[in-house]
């Protein structure tokens, strides 16, 4: 898998991908998207990365641990449903903080939060589970 | 945006619950919140191994706290919902802790509480690398929702978040047999949770609805509540949380999986798995399907009886400690189906406090086996011997998980063990209360031989009789607190069960109450309105 | 529709029990995966099946205007397939790790946890 074509067009596929996952992210809220697929979707640009330059250079560029991540991605989805404790509501009860920049609209809110955290949790688990398996291959 | 809805000018209170919500009604969830947020703080925090167990003793002893305060507070105020997202049931996902699910959960969390003690000695820092913590604690998430959760779905979710769990901890440091017994233990309750799914497919097919509270008021209103579909219902969530709570004819999975792991999480496994199973039949075949139950009383006892018969011979052919115990599970899993079976108030409390029994003594047995092998260096009770004269003291606390184990008195197995034989014998079930007394009777006969190998004899098989300690090389030295205070926690509970049994009786009582009277329970989640 | 689709989920079951009874590991985990596929589906049919209604409520209103397909099953399709779709990543890694480690994918011979000629316990004291 490793020729030169390829390992020369993964890091730039591999970012915009993960890009887009971002996008997908932002967009799930009121359109098709959100965290789930956003995650699988930067899991996989993860992983094209990893055949393409191997296991070792994806874990130096993530810095941390993928599994990290899904802890993280488990805090803060956890804690935006915590957050409705301090106004007397049930617990996961959406909050919503709308922020108007430049005419435009947007809705912060706990679900986005939640949503991000769903996105952390799945590239830190599906990317654990694909670089164990990238990395039994080669040896 | 053609004419945005303010939220000001719409009236949600049809489909939404606008009271303000009580700060202790949080205590529904907060046995779920806390071992979230501290797997996650875990696993963040994974590589710092020195650290690690101090974080999690914390959360786990936080987790330990509200389960206490969630029980006092059902014992107080009855039974207590909180439906997520502030949405009218059955809209949105209830959680409901009644007096079964409360005391379940807690004694569930003290188990955890000790296996992290004990993990601290007997999980290296491979182990903890590999995430020891983080999947403990992320298992009790996965155990305290399936225990306080009011909807059938989510309790589909939250076995599948202890199973997950649970494969974390069964591979922790990649032996060749702890391969081979997680693909085995992995592929079995993959299949069990799929059963458990389709039944629930087929009730919301059924009622349009997944809420418990809902489901059990429905189809008291039903006029042929055990149709053919309900029926089918009913044995593929028999089939499935048999396979869970490792029954007759689909226990095969724990014997061949539940010695691989390191001790503690076979401790774990062994106090806490099973009994989610047995739990999910008692709230699914009494709660909401009692018409089923009726009808399939007598399977239940068939089952039951062979559960129990097949677990005592399967753990007197095996000379590995681990696997007597592992068989020894089974065999108290039998019990339970036979409080199932009977289906009366008593029989009910007699399985609810059997369970509890079940997971302490059996988390206990598993962390003795952990200190056997430290001091012997084996579990096989063939290598084993001498250890009363190493330590008379922990030969004294095994005999008392031995008694407990077999339901001798005065030990919190008999109690239980009296209630169910008394309740199988007053419902016209002789043979189940002989199939009951027989596996006690068995019981005894497969730990005391485990107790007069391993402690009573002089040494290990080839030795001469005498020698006092085990030749095997095994360090004595075991002075280590963090393995004596959990098992010293469990036993001294096991002891209180059995000479104070009131608190039991009160609470198991309380909690079959709960169930076969479905009423306070639909009126927690749908208010006073009928 | 909703018959066609049973004889479908039944198929699929048929596929995957057949698939599940069979000695080696690989085969198994497929059956596995149609297994949870076939499940999916009868939930889905379970919701009951409403044709080209998407249960979107227009804009400005607070509930649909017609009777919409049900979205309940769709959701608890998606849970049930993000969950048992980890699953089968997990099983396939364990699946591969223990057919290095044992080295055959067999499971009639895989007895490193169950050793084959296990010693009868002691018969006396």
């Amino acid at each position: 898998m490793r020729t030169l074509i390829f390992r020369t067009i993964a890091p730039y596929l591999s970012a915009l991908m993960v890009l887009y996952s971002i996008f997908v992210l932002l967009r799930g809220h009121n359109e098709p998207g959100g965290g789930f697929i956003g995650g699988l979707i930067a899991a996989s640009a993860l992983a094209i990365f990893g055949i393409a330059c191997g296991v070792a250079a994806v874990r130096r560029a993530l810095k941390v641990h993928p599994m990290s991540l899904a802890g993280f991605g488990l805090f803060i989805g956890t804690l935006a449903g915590v957050y409705s404790l301090f106004t007397k509501q049930p617990f996961m009860t959406s909050q919503w903080w709308p922020v108007t920049i430049f005419d435009v609209e947007i809705k912060l809110s706990t679900p986005l939060i939640f949503d991000i955290g769903v996105y952390f949790v799945v590239v830190g688990a599906i990317a654990s589970i694909a670089l164990a398996l990238e990395e039994r291959e080669s040896d | 945006m053609a004419g945005p809805i303010s939220s000001a000018k719409v009236d949600y209170s049809a489909a939404m619950n606008l009271a303000p919500v009580a700060a202790g009604d949080w205590l529904v969830v907060a046995p779920v919140l806390i071992s979230l947020v501290g797997g996650a703080v875990c696993l963040m925090t994974r590589k710092n191994t020195q650290a690690q167990p101090k974080l999690a003793m914390i959360f786990l002893a936080l987790l330990v706290a509200a389960n206490l305060g969630l029980l006092v507070r059902v014992l107080d105020k009855g039974v207590i919902t909180m439906v997520m997202g502030g949405w009218l049931p059955p809209f949105g996902i209830a959680f409901t802790a009644d007096a079964l699910g409360a005391t379940l959960s807690l004694v569930a969390s003290i188990v955890a509480f000790c296996a992290g003690l004990y993990g601290a000695v007997t999980v290296d820092g491979t182990g903890r690398r590999y995430g020891y913590y983080p999947f403990l604690v992320l298992l009790m998430a996965g155990v305290c929702g399936a225990f306080l959760t009011g909807d059938i779905f989510n309790l589909y979710v939250w076995f599948e978040v202890l199973l997950i769990a649970s494969f974390g901890l069964i591979i922790l440091g990649n032996d060749r047999p702890q391969l081979d017994g997680a693909v085995k233990y992995g592929v079995l309750n993959l299949i069990g949770t799929n059963l458990f799914l389709i039944g629930t497919g087929m009730i919301y097919g059924v009622f349009g609805t997944l809420n418990m509270a809902d489901i059990a008021a429905k189809i008291s209103e039903l006029d042929n509540a055990a149709s053919g579909t309900l029926l089918t219902i009913g044995v593929l969530y028999f089939l499935a949380f048999a396979m869970k709570a490792a029954a007759f004819p689909v226990n095969f999975w724990l014997p061949a999986s539940y010695h691989t792991p390191n001790i503690v999480v076979s401790a774990v496994f062994a106090g806490l798995l099973t009994k989610v199973g047995v739990y999910a039949l008692i709230r699914i075949f009494v709660l909401i399907m009692p018409e089923s139950r009726d009808y399939m009383a007598d399977l239940i006892a068939v089952v039951a009886i062979a559960t129990m018969i097949t677990g005592v011979l399967g753990a007197l052919a095996q000379t590995e400690v681990r696997r007597v115990f592992g068989y020894l599970v089974i065999a108290g899993i039998g019990s339970m189906l036979a409080g199932l079976a009977v289906g009366s108030n008593l029989a009910i409390s007699g399985a609810i406090f059997y369970a509890v029994h079940s997971i302490l003594v059996m988390t206990a047995l598993y962390m003795a086996a952990g200190v056997m092998h430290r001091m012997g260096g084996s579990y096989d009770m063939r290598e084993l011997g001498g250890l009363y004269g190493a330590n008379p003291a922990f030969a004294g606390v095994f005999l008392i998980l031995a008694f407990a184990v077999s339901g001798l008195p005065p030990f919190s197995g008999f109690w239980p063990k009296v209630m169910l034989v008394d309740a199988a014998m007053s419902d016209g079930r002789g043979w189940l209360a002989f199939a009951i007394l027989l596996s006690g009777f068995l019981t005894t006969l497969a730990v005391g031989r485990v107790w007069i190998y391993a402690f009573w004899r002089g040494g290990p098989e080839g030795t001469p009789d005498g020698t006092a300690v085990a030749a095997s090389g095994g360090t004595i030295s075991i002075g280590s607190s963090a393995l004596w205070l959990p098992i010293g926690i469990l036993t001294a509970m096991i002891v209180y069960f059995g000479l104070q049994p009131e608190v039991m009786f009160d609470l198991s009582a309380r909690g079959a109450l709960g169930v076969i009277e479905p009423l306070g329970y639909v009126r927690s989640v749908f208010g006073d309105a009928p | 529709m909703e018959t066609g689709l049973a004889i479908v989920i039944g198929l699929f079951f048929a596929v995957s029990v057949y698939l599940m009874l069979s000695k080696q590991l690989v085969r198994m985990l497929l059956g596995i995966a149609i297994l949870g596929n076939s499940v999916n589906m009868s939930i889905f049919l379970n919701g009951r099946l409403t044709r080209e209604v998407p249960p979107v409520i227009p804009q400005g209103l607070l509930v649909p205007t017609e009777v919409t397909a049900n979205p309940l099953p769709q959701a608890l399709v998606l849970t049930a397939i993000v969950i048992s779709f980890s699953f089968f990543a997990f099983l396939l890694v364990l699946a591969f790790r223990a057919y290095q480690e044992v080295g055959t994918d067999d499971v009639n011979e895989m007895r490193v946890a169950e050793p084959e000629n296990d010693p009868l316990p002691p018969q006396g004291y």
